[in-house]
């Protein structure tokens, strides 16, 4: 399998343009970031079903849930700050509330987006989706799986969080392999450490697994794609074996995919636990790979991590 | 739908009026000020000017009304007891735990209610929403949404009124209870919103003002409305928070609680005999 190095908004804007032809009811809104959001690609081939809200994210979530009351399934996208953080209370109650086919789609997630800096860079919006009962996420790990995501989701009953990036980076899964929601895959076994990775940290846990390897140490990678609800079955599984953890995402260890797994952990199989992720900060301007790497987001941070988690082992 | 005569409508007002206070004593809560003051619009839109069917709440054709001030669920949920969506019994368990009948109006809980509501000001992006996908599917129905005036402080109405502007739904009515209170006292002293007609007409909208109180006037003003085929209408109704009731007139202290019980009597009494 080659890797590419593709950006995953652009696979979600194939994925729309292809749903225009295939759903009538699929009817996608943004907030004046089309072009950049890749929504563009829909409003191309279906331009009676894109609804311009203008930069008005809490009133672009109230059209989509009356839009969804009315039977369309409904794809709102802007950036990961004001999809989530505008208008939380707005997707809280018109939203996740009656269970409505809203789908929020969040391009410019992570510290990645770079030099537009912290006001830019959501590290908090899987936290705060995350705490709304009745919402689902997803983190797709690539290009390709934000493609095959987005149709999931379009199929998928309620309401649906899914977070993307918005630089290019390596694609690590099949194209065209169908996504199962609520289900992490494996993409690497091992037997001493677990690593749990979403959105473009799964390319880096592969990275640093490969890293540990040649010094003999056996990191088993699971794609947690789906963060809530969270396939707790894979990581118990995967934990018992390995004894230890270590979780990666491009995200605040506060409330997102580390905590989750903890939550799962501290319920389940006691088991050593390190978090790689922005540790309680804002970002800054920046070429990401500069931020990756100043923030703790790098594979040699989970290799590091790694060996903390082997460490702590009893 | 239709067939009551206005001085019925006017009766209804007050029957609906009658279950906000035995609703709320008996639910020792909830906000009866702003529900009385709305109770004839709600007797207007559920027993002559809307199309919809009690027995099928999710009928396709149905004018939608959305209650964007989603305290005042007890007069809402009066109406469609009235109408026939559910029991009247029923509207006693109000705020009650296990009731259908929520301190806010939920969508899905309880037949009639069309979209969760309760934190202001989000009411008129859902729906302009609605409205919206009746206009894309090319559908006639007639979507309404009812207005506090103290939560047109919140900007997210405005932007849903320009979105409902540049998008032409022309069906889409909206109504401003405009009875100049809010919890704080008069709207004037928190946050002004006069001029509110040039407001409205300054972000494209029809504007009918009518006497709130005015079974008369709300008729004709959603008739009016509904001939509009290009822009949206707002219908601003100027009403007395507290309608109905001598003590509770004008009183902002009853935004938010229920009768004690010599009120309750008192407020029975007054309504019992103008229902007379």
């Amino acid at each position: 399998m080659n890797s590419r190095l593709l950006a995953q908004r652009n696979y979600y804007g194939k994925a729309l343009a292809d749903l225009a032809g295939e759903r009538e009811d699929i009817v996608v809104i943004d907030a004046d970031l089309a072009g950049s959001t890749k929504t563009s690609d829909f409003k191309a081939v279906a331009p009676e079903r894109f609804v311009e809200v203008g930069i008005a994210e809490q009133n672009m979530i109230g059209i989509a849930s009356g839009l969804a009351a009315s039977g369309k399934v409904v794809f709102a996208s802007t950036f990961g700050v004001f999809a989530t953080g505008r208008c939380w209370e707005q997707i809280r109650l018109a939203a996740a509330y009656p269970k409505l086919n809203v789908k929020i789609v969040a391009t410019h997630c992570g510290i990645s987006v770079g030099e537009d800096g912290a006001s830019h860079q959501a590290l908090e919006d899987i936290a705060i989706m995350r705490a709304i009962p009745n919402m689902t996420i997803v983190s797709p790990a690539d290009a390709y799986e934000a493609y095959e995501a987005t149709k999931a989701i379009a199929g998928y009953p309620g309401p649906v969080y899914m977070r993307m990036g918005r630089s290019e980076f390596p694609t690590i899964t099949e194209e065209g392999r169908k996504f199962e929601i609520g289900k992490a895959s494996v993409m690497r076994s091992g037997k001493d450490v677990t690593v749990i990775g979403c959105g473009q940290m799964v390319s880096s846990c592969l990275e640093a697994a490969g890293i540990l390897a040649e010094e003999g140490i056996g990191a088993e990678v699971i794609n947690m794609s789906t963060i809530k609800p969270l396939d707790s079955g894979a990581v118990i599984g995967s934990v018992s074996k390995t004894g230890c953890c270590v979780t990666a995402e491009e995200h605040s260890i506060i409330g997102g995919l580390g905590s989750a797994v903890a939550e799962c952990l501290c319920e389940s199989v006691c088991a050593p636990l390190e978090r790689v992720g922005t540790r309680d900060t804002f970002g800054e301007s920046g070429k990401p790979s500069d931020l990756m790497e100043k923030y703790g987001l790098t594979a040699s941070d989970i290799v590091s991590a790694a060996k903390r988690a082997i460490s702590r082992k009893k | 739908m239709g067939e009551y005569t206005v001085s019925e409508l006017e009766k209804m007002a007050d029957r609906l009026r009658l279950h906000v206070i035995e609703m709320t004593y008996a639910a020792s809560s909830g906000h009866p000020g702003g529900s009385l003051s709305s109770a004839e619009l709600l007797s207007v839109l559920y027993f002559h000017s809307m199309r919809h069917k009690p027995s099928d709440p999710s009928w396709d054709g149905r004018d939608r009304f959305i209650l964007s001030k989603g305290h005042v669920a007890p007069i809402l949920y009066a109406a469609l007891a009235e109408a026939g969506y559910f029991p009247v019994d029923e509207l006693l368990t109000l705020r009650k735990i296990g009731s259908r009948l929520q301190g806010h109006p939920v969508r899905g809980k309880l037949p009639g209610v069309e979209m969760s509501t309760g934190s202001l000001g989000q009411g008129l992006s859902m729906a302009a929403g609605i409205a919206l996908a009746g206009k894309m599917d090319g559908k006639d129905y007639r979507t309404f949404c009812l207005l506090g005036d103290g939560e047109l402080q919140s900007g997210q109405n405005w932007e849903a009124a320009m979105f409902a502007r540049q998008y032409g739904l022309s069906g889409l009515i909206a109504f401003v209870d405009r009875n100049r209170l809010q919890i704080t006292g008069n709207t004037e002293d928190a946050v002004g919103l006069d001029p509110l007609p040039e407001k409205w007409r300054a972000f494209g909208w029809n504007v009918i003002i009518v006497d709130g109180h005015s079974v008369r006037e709300l008729i004709e003003a959603v008739d009016k409305a509904s001939r509009s085929r290009k822009n949206p209408t707002v219908v601003i109704m100027n009403t007395v928070k507290g309608k109905g009731v001598s003590f509770m007139e004008n009183n902002a202290g009853f935004h938010g609680r229920a009768c004690s019980e010599s009120e309750y009597r008192k407020a029975v009494g007054e309504l019992k005999e103008a229902l007379r």
